[in-house]
């Protein structure tokens, strides 16, 4: 019935304009009584222990930070100001060693502090507490989910940025002999860190003038066709290096895998085991591996 | 321009092999710009030489447009207006390494991205490539 | 922008020196073809080091280049290739397959000598 309608639209509009209002003036409340809920609140985060890895005055200078831009997104409903500050703050707090539940825990503590200023405030209309409270936990609410979420992205973000770095860092291209190149690779590999192993691999046939690869897959059980496709790739981007390839230690499930995205395995260097593989590469240098005796070595150390 | 702006780009007007060059400097230069890898701007390069070629040989002039699209993307958009690819299908199978694909590189350009798609027909050809930042 | 062929021997040498337009490449490979019928050569490298690409006409190109010249009694071999281009060139699906390819000017030169002991 369009009348019906027309007036639980009118309602709603109605109660918005009122939850505007109500906003506007508890939040002239509470920037009215900044100082003295600042304060508590500072109070309530040293009794309840926590941010102990900052000292009282960045307490205070962040608290300070963090009310105004509290009491600003209660005002503005708009909440990227907030977001932006809290994944600043989580920056800089994040390597201090804060955890989570502090930053979590604060945000509820101010949230108390607020209401319950609120209760003292309209204590004596208790209809009013609650369009007062109406309008104001909404708000609330979604400022204290702002602010986690940003602290927790933020975290995510630093924890990505550290595994990114920890992978560019560890050299898993190992020279064993001149030109004699063995590229391990143990666990799972991704997308991402299969093309970051071939990146590495032919950075170090260049720089280390490697003629001889041996790609040792003893630690990987299984890999899936987009993988297996990456190998292929290394293998073929190596020889225009001029690199020759061995793999070894393919286990039957990933010959498999090579078989079923149409890889010849009797055309692709394989060999069992990774000292066999060593071995077949230094005869490829034309290294010949002399084992010393007893007898000899004894004589050598005569001399 | 200013890089990450979403509207930054890059045009290269395309109509000889010495535009086939500078489009994919360009677009080696803006790639490593908006945080691409070395490794992955020179893909970039490749796939951009490829779409440029094409422009000169079948149409004889185009251009390349190039430019972040705000979200990590780098779209590569080549368009032209030529007689248009008369099968497209054939231009994209993929066949021996350099024959498949009527010897345009598309197969291999497809593969390699993120976002691929081509409109051809008697006004002209836009191919639109797009590649996620890693 | 023509390229520099230099002779060793019985070898002849092009080095690209910077980003070559598809014209360029043609051209190169028509006056090593030329060379090699002129004069008596068993090898012919072709040092990329400089090349910032390698797509399917160049890649094309090469091993028309190549297969010119093992007609005329010749091996070819690339030499240079750089780290990301050679990885840029197999994700496009590129593998100058048929076509010795080494690291660079010495190991050209070795692989060469190699061959050259072999016959």
């Amino acid at each position: 019935m369009p009348g019906l309608k027309q007036e639980k639209v009118q309602q709603r509009s109605n109660r918005d304009e009122n939850a505007t209002a109500l906003l506007s003036e508890l939040v002239a409340h509470f920037r009215e009584l900044r100082t003295d809920l600042r304060q508590e609140w500072a109070q309530r985060i040293t009794k309840a222990q926590l941010l102990t890895a900052m000292t009282e005055d960045e307490v205070f200078t962040e608290a300070t930070a963090v009310y105004d831009q509290y009491v600003e997104a209660l005002e503005t409903g708009t909440f990227e100001s907030l977001q932006a500050y809290a994944r600043n703050l989580s920056e800089r707090i994040i390597p201090r060693g804060v955890e989570t539940d502090e930053v979590v825990g604060i945000v509820l503590l101010l949230r108390d502090v607020l209401a319950r200023s609120l209760f003292a405030k309209y204590q004596h209309d208790f209809a009013k507490l609650n369009r007062i409270l109406d309008a104001y936990e909404p708000a609330a609410n979604r400022v204290a989910n702002t602010v986690a979420v940003g602290f927790v992205q933020e975290r995510e973000r630093i924890i990505r940025e550290q595994q990114e770095a920890i992978r560019e860092l560890s050299t898993p291209v190992l020279q064993v002999r001149e030109r004699l190149l063995i590229l391990p690779i143990i666990g799972a590999i991704d997308p991402h860190r299969a093309r970051q192993l071939t990146e590495q691999l032919l950075h170090g046939i260049r720089a280390t003038r490697g003629k001889v690869v041996v790609i040792d897959l003893t630690g990987v059980a299984a890999v899936d066709s987009s993988i297996a496709n990456h190998l292929v790739q290394t293998v073929e981007a190596s020889r225009l290096l001029g690199a020759t390839v061995i793999v070894t230690g393919l286990s039957p499930s990933i010959a498999q895998t090579l078989v079923n995205i149409g890889v010849d395995l009797g055309k692709m260097n394989t060999v069992g085991d990774l000292q066999g593989g060593i071995e077949q590469a230094e005869r490829l240098l034309g290294y010949r591996v002399v084992q010393i005796t007893h007898d000899d070595a004894a004589a050598t150390a005569a001399n | 321009m200013t890089p990450g702006a979403p509207d930054s780009a890059v045009r290269v007007a395309i109509a000889s092999s010495d535009d086939v060059v500078i489009a994919r400097q360009k677009g080696r230069a803006l790639a490593m710009e908006i945080g691409f890898t070395a490794s992955e701007a020179t893909l970039i390069a490749a796939a951009i030489s490829e779409l440029a070629r094409n422009i000169v040989r079948y149409a004889g002039a185009g251009e390349m447009l190039l430019r972040d699209d705000g979200n990590g993307m780098l779209l590569m958009v080549a368009r032209d207006q030529g007689p248009g690819i008369p099968d497209v299908q054939a231009a994209l199978r993929v066949g021996f390494s350099t024959s498949g694909g009527l010897g345009m590189g598309l197969p291999g350009v497809r593969r390699i991205a993120d976002m691929f798609e081509i409109v051809s027909n008697g006004s002209g050809t836009t191919v639109t490539v797009g590649k996620y930042k890693r | 922008m023509a390229v520099p062929i230099l002779k060793q021997g019985d070898v002849l040498i092009a080095s690209i020196q910077l980003a070559l337009t598809d014209v360029d490449l043609v051209m190169l490979r028509d006056a090593l073809v030329e060379k090699v019928s002129n004069y008596r050569t068993r090898g012919v490298i072709v040092d990329v080091t400089a090349l910032d690409v390698v797509d399917s006409f160049a890649s094309r190109t090469l091993r028309d280049l190549a297969h010119m010249i093992r007609l005329r009694g010749a091996e070819t071999v690339i030499v240079g290739i750089q780290p990301d281009v050679a990885f840029a060139m197999v994700q496009l699906g590129l593998t100058l397959e048929n076509i010795a390819t080494a690291l660079d000017l010495e190991e050209g030169l070795a692989f060469l000598a190699k061959t050259n002991r072999r016959q």
